[in-house]
């Protein structure tokens, strides 16, 4: 593989929607910009007046307590529920009215907080379900299996193997992604992120149910992904020492509202958060 | 590498073909030693067309994961379109004339396929099942009021029998609620043969594609699946047609095995069956399904079971609920499967 950047957290510096992006990001197109992004289910709003921009290449969180709006974030992103009201515009693009698998096409990736495998499918086929728009062929193609089946297919593998790689994943391949601990399960659902060659990934709470050492190496592998795919991560994750470790810019959602944007430091330090937040946790 | 391409899944498949050329193998021997009673003669045609309906109908229930109720009625556009093409052709190969007539059966099943599957695939939830269900009812009653005649000029088609007037030597070939009578019997066991190899060669290169895939992800995970960009409608809609298809062919294939067929024969009870087949056989087992179509056929025929007959479906109605039971409880799961140890993986695939 050619010679990647190796991105330090480095210095933030603020954008006009009042959030902040990492300087080295300042002149490119941002990968996400949300303006005055709202839902409403029935009479209650989920959220609301979310402004945010992400960098090209930034490691953001999104943090807050239980049942803040977080998880509704990811879905109004990805189109799972369209938003009442503001824009999302995805590397510039607006993201109106697109269905959940167009917007997968236009670079957003995710993973989900209750797992949604493909469970009775193997570790591989869950991959190559990833790259189902990487690796394409027709369906007569696949079913003469006429010669670019076999020219796909074998790419297929051979990239489903490399990005099963990241995660030391490879001799699990031929299992059931049901069956796996739930720790794989996690880190497979990552991997077939991956594979969709997103230029956005958002991760819904990547480290729930791992112990601490899994956690640790579960964040030095986002760190490696960011690096080497040279792409933005967005996540949502409960566990602070996770977040504050590698997230950039970092915002924190209470009862649908973003109650505060900022560094780790400024967050750490921030006193609406520690009441409504980490002050709740003690 | 090459380990991989001769997955479980792949041995499954080779010993699914294996089976097929085997009983074929053998039928044709016994058959030509004049070991085969008239009987089962008889019923050679029907089994092969039997087997493709629960191979087909896999493929919607097992591998897309929905539920149809009127496969039946894809079988009877191929039937009847099948029966007025094989009267029609001009053909003189009677071979030849059975193949045309089955892709006619099947390109016209698989078109009102689409007609079924656009409007109702796009919708969540328990649709297809209902719109299934009705669409069988509604392709038996168009047939019941669907009278087509052919003289020098051609086809003509009415849904008032009297509203076709013939130039001299035409004649009748469907007769609304009569149906098609004196059929030409040119299908074959070996046709018969013939296209369940096709079917499964489809079905199996299919699943194991990028669009099978694709399928199989949608049954698994829809949420999932158009997370990582996967057009639902358009995969939903491919498994569904080519399931219809390959009844329409087998509809024809049946047709043409039959002096007359009506309407009243793929009616709901027909669709059951078939739903029986592919449950008793197994979900997504491919094999299953090919046992279980050819053994229910078979059984009611053999003298010990004719007595039991007419309780024929309701036994099935019974048998299809035990292994609904069973196969949705996660308690009753466990305890088969200590006493049944089942490959893990396996059964999805082949
Ligand atoms: N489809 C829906 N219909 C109605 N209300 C919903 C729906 N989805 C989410 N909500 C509500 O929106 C609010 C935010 O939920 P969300 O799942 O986004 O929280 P969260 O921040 O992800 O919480 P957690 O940390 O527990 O995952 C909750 O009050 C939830 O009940
Ligand atoms: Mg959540």
């Amino acid at each position: 593989m050619a010679e990647k950047k190796q991105f330090e957290k480095g210095k933030m510096v603020p954008v006009p929607s009042h959030s902040i992006i990492p300087e080295r990001d300042l002149g490119t197109t941002p990968i996400l910009e949300c303006s005055h992004l709202g839902i409403d289910f029935g009479g209650l709003t989920a959220v609301n007046e979310f402004n945010i921009t992400v960098g090209r290449t930034e490691i953001a969180g999104l943090i807050g307590p239980n049942g803040a709006g977080k998880t509704t974030v990811f879905n109004l992103l990805t189109k799972v529920y369209h938003p009442t009201r503001g824009t999302i515009l995805l590397d510039g693009l607006d993201t109106h009215g697109k269905t959940p698998a167009q917007i997968n096409r236009m670079g957003i990736a995710r993973t989900f907080q209750n797992i949604r495998l493909f469970n009775n499918l193997s570790v591989e086929d869950n991959v190559k379900i990833g790259l189902h728009n990487q690796e394409k062929y027709s369906m007569f193609s696949g079913v003469l299996r006429l010669p670019k089946y076999w020219k796909r297919e074998k790419a297929a593998h051979e990239r489903a193997l490399e990005l099963l790689s990241i995660f030391d994943m490879q001799d699990l391949a031929d299992h059931q992604a049901g069956s796996l601990p739930y720790g794989a399960q996690r880190r497979l659902e990552i991997v077939r992120a991956l594979a969709t060659n997103p230029s956005l990934l958002l991760l819904d709470e990547p480290a729930a149910g791992m112990n601490p050492s899994e956690t640790a190496e579960l964040m030095e592998n986002i760190v490696k992904i960011r690096d080497t795919f040279q792409i933005a991560i967005m996540l949502i994750e409960h566990d602070m020492s996770l977040v504050m470790g590698i997230c950039e810019g970092i915002c924190v959602l209470n009862f649908g509202q973003i109650i505060a944007k900022g560094t780790a430091e400024e967050i750490q330090s921030n006193p609406t958060v520690i009441e409504a937040y980490l002050g709740k946790q003690q | 590498m090459k380990k991989s391409y001769l997955s479980k899944t792949n041995w499954v498949n080779f010993a699914t073909y294996g089976m097929v050329i085997i009983a074929f193998v053998v039928m044709q021997l016994m058959g030509s030693a004049g070991m085969l009673s008239s009987t089962i003669r008889g019923q050679l045609v029907p089994i092969c067309a039997y087997v493709v309906m629960a191979l087909s109908l896999n493929l919607t229930v097992g591998i897309l994961g929905e539920l149809s109720l009127g496969h039946a009625g894809f079988m009877s556009v191929g039937a009847f379109a099948g029966a007025v093409a094989a009267a029609a052709l001009p053909i003189s190969s009677a071979p030849l004339r059975l193949g045309a007539a089955m892709l006619i059966g099947a390109v016209l099943a698989g078109l009102v396929g689409v007609v079924v599957g656009v409007p109702v695939l796009r919708l969540n939830g328990d649709y297809l099942a209902i719109v299934t269900l009705a669409f069988g009812q509604i392709i038996k009653s168009v047939v019941e009021n669907l009278y087509i005649g052919m003289d020098a000029k051609g086809l003509h088609a009415s849904f008032l029998e009297n509203r076709i007037t013939f130039t001299d030597g035409g004649r009748m070939i469907l007769n609304g609620p009569m149906g098609v009578n004196g059929i030409n019997k040119i299908s074959t066991f070996t046709a018969g043969f013939v296209l369940t190899m096709i079917v499964l060669v489809v079905i199996f290169n299919l699943v194991n594609s990028r669009a099978g895939r694709a399928i199989m992800a949608l049954r698994d995970n829809r949420i999932a699946a158009e997370s990582v960009g996967i057009n639902v409608t358009k995969y939903k809609l491919m498994a569904f047609v080519t399931s219809a298809a390959m009844a329409g062919a087998a509809g024809t294939l049946f047709a043409l095995g039959q002096n007359t067929i009506t309407a009243s024969k793929f009616d709901f009870n027909m669709s059951i069956l078939i739903l029986v087949f592919v449950v008793l056989g197994g979900q997504g087992k491919m094999w299953g399904s090919i046992l279980a179509a050819t053994f229910l056929t078979v059984l009611p025929e053999t003298p010990a079971m004719r007595e039991l007959r007419d309780y024929r479906m309701l036994v099935y109605a019974i048998v299809m609920i035990l292994v609904m039971l069973v196969t949705n409880s996660d308690k009753l799961k466990g305890l088969a499967g200590r006493i049944i140890p089942k490959g893990k993986g396996a059964a999805d695939n082949g």
